[in-house]
């Protein structure tokens, strides 16, 4: 296959990498055949890992690694998450390739996972850092959506600050059925704890809100 | 394949530092974007905040009228704007809303954003742009991302082998239809009057056989269960509803301005849209609008685009006689 990322690109992201921190571990669960979009979200990951040595790239197979895939509650593939520089799991998972308009998600998630800076006001963190009940935020997307990037990074950032928190991004054309149970038919959607929703983009306070109902 | 908008942070610090900035410009569509290109060249200490990069050139899937592109996608032509900021090292805060504006007994324009930050600066550009405008009917929000969609490039494909509605008769629409035909098995087109879009679309429109025109026709309700199923629609000429089985309703009817910050604060037009005079100043002195949300009555991103540039340039002049003691 060839480079998913030209050249132009390649330079773009080197650039913004040179903001990193601490390093950072992706662990990305595939399976063997039939699987849409495995192959070329391990290459799209395997090329971005190589354009820092702040990030380590691991390939697990969802049957065979069962334990680890429980481990971060992997269901479908491709899937993959951030582990921090200690290998602990920050709460930020990707389901179905990030490409399109969320490349913008993946190298978001990457810097901010690394940094761990945050441009929200001191009273909104220390609001996601009260949150203490398990909560699942699904953010489902399609990669022409421009407006979906701004919802995944806000469910990312709220995993980063907030152990209780995961946040994770669906590509809702590779996961048809499961966006069909949860009848999407516009994008962004935003899934909490099963139950309550938010479509479209939303600034943080309205996920918040919407956290504070369970 | 990919659309990369991050930008690199190291001139944001500006944002933290900055105790007052010549101009600050609110949105980061066409207009912004080329208004801060041309104020930067200019060497003014300009500044962007925006919630995101592009504002609606990410609506369109393609850009067919921008002199010196023949054929672009919105989001390539967002891209390459950005880019072209971005050459000029010019701080841009992605991602915040400005969530007040006024001015100080100094003549100073105080801006509030959404992390309740507090930023000061000579002048303001407002270039918020405008969002999609609704149909105000029956079951339009309850069906809302429920098969009522206003991003075509976004929602198209969850309506692959499906009957969907485009509502609406300009240049939008009619791109709306041309992006859903690759995917719709079905589409009716229901507009209120004629067609206004431009000729070159509509041609290509008639080439395809899986489209209905519905003209002089509205859209009363949208009706289903947890998702939408069907619409009814009136028939002016025959005067008689009648209801359409569709899976899916893109509206593209026209855009509203996003006015809401300055309403009773400046003289807006009846549709809330920002009156500037020649050099784009609204009634607010060292307040300047530009794009779609003034009452220029040409929405396009080209006009919007000079709109950014006029506007820079006559912040610049302004500026230079405030220095001089020769305010207006």
């Amino acid at each position: 296959m060839n480079q998913f990322l030209d050249q132009n690109a390649q330079t773009q992201i080197k650039d913004l990498f040179q903001q990193m921190d601490k390093p950072i571990t992706i662990v990305l669960f595939t399976k063997e055949e039939p699987c849409l979009t495995c192959v070329e979200t391990k290459q799209l990951l395997e090329e971005v890992s190589a354009l820092s040595d702040k990030i380590t790239l691991v390939t697990k197979d969802l049957y065979e690694d069962i334990e680890e895939a429980t481990k971060y509650d992997i269901t479908l593939t491709p899937s993959f998450v951030f582990l921090d520089e200690n290998q602990n799991y920050t709460g930020v998972k990707f389901n179905g390739i990030p490409a399109g308009h969320e490349i913008n998600s993946l190298i978001g998630g990457i810097l901010e996972v690394s940094v761990m800076k945050f441009d929200f006001s001191k009273e909104t963190i220390d609001q996601i850092k009260k949150i203490d009940k398990p909560v699942n935020i699904k953010v489902f997307v399609t990669l022409s959506c421009p407006h979906c990037p701004g919802a995944v990074q806000n469910a990312h950032r709220l995993a980063m600050i907030n152990k209780n928190i995961v946040g994770e991004m669906i590509e809702a054309q590779t996961f048809g059925e499961l966006s069909q149970k949860y009848n999407v038919s516009g994008v962004p959607k935003i899934v909490i704890n099963e139950k309550y929703e938010l479509l479209g983009n939303h600034p943080i306070e309205a996920f918040l809100a919407e956290i504070n109902k369970i | 394949m990919f659309q990369l908008n991050i930008q690199k942070n190291s001139k944001t610090t500006l944002f933290n530092t900055t105790k007052i900035w010549d101009l600050l410009i609110i949105g980061g569509g066409p207009a912004g974007l080329n208004a801060a290109l041309y104020a930067q060249r200019k060497g003014l200490l300009v500044g962007l905040i925006t919630k995101e990069i592009g504002g609606q050139l990410h609506n369109t899937t393609s850009v067919e009228n921008y002199l010196g592109f023949e054929y672009i996608e919105g989001a390539s032509l967002s891209q390459s704007f950005h880019k072209h900021v971005k050459s000029l090292d010019i701080p841009i805060l992605v991602d915040h809303l400005v969530t007040n504006l006024e001015k100080n007994k100094e003549e100073i324009f105080e801006l509030t954003l959404d992390n309740n930050k507090s930023l000061k600066a000579k002048t303001v550009l407002f270039a918020t742009g405008a969002s999609p405008r609704k149909l105000g009917i029956e079951g339009e929000d309850t069906f809302a991302s429920k098969g009522v969609s206003y991003c075509t490039t976004c929602d198209a494909p969850f309506f692959k082998g499906k009957h969907v509605i485009v509502a609406g008769g300009g240049n939008s629409a009619a791109e709306a239809v041309l992006d859903l035909s690759v995917w719709a098995s079905k589409i009716t087109v229901v507009h209120r009057s004629q067609w206004r879009a431009d000729q070159i679309l509509l041609d290509k429109l008639n080439e395809l056989d899986h489209v209905t025109v519905r003209l002089n026709t509205n859209l009363v309700s949208v009706g289903g269960k947890e998702k939408m199923e069907s619409v009814i629609i009136f028939d002016k000429m025959t005067q008689e509803n009648e209801a359409i089985k569709a899976e899916g309703l893109f509206v593209e009817i026209g855009i509203i301005p996003n006015t809401g910050l300055l309403v009773n604060k400046i003289t807006m037009n009846q549709q809330k849209e920002i009156i500037v005079d020649e050099s784009l100043m609204t009634s607010m002195p060292g307040l300047f609008a530009a794009g779609d949300v003034t009452t220029n009555r040409h929405k396009q991103i080209i006009i919007a685009a000079s709109d950014g540039a006029k506007a820079a340039l006559s912040i610049q002049t302004y500026l230079r006689n405030q220095t001089k003691g020769e305010i207006k």
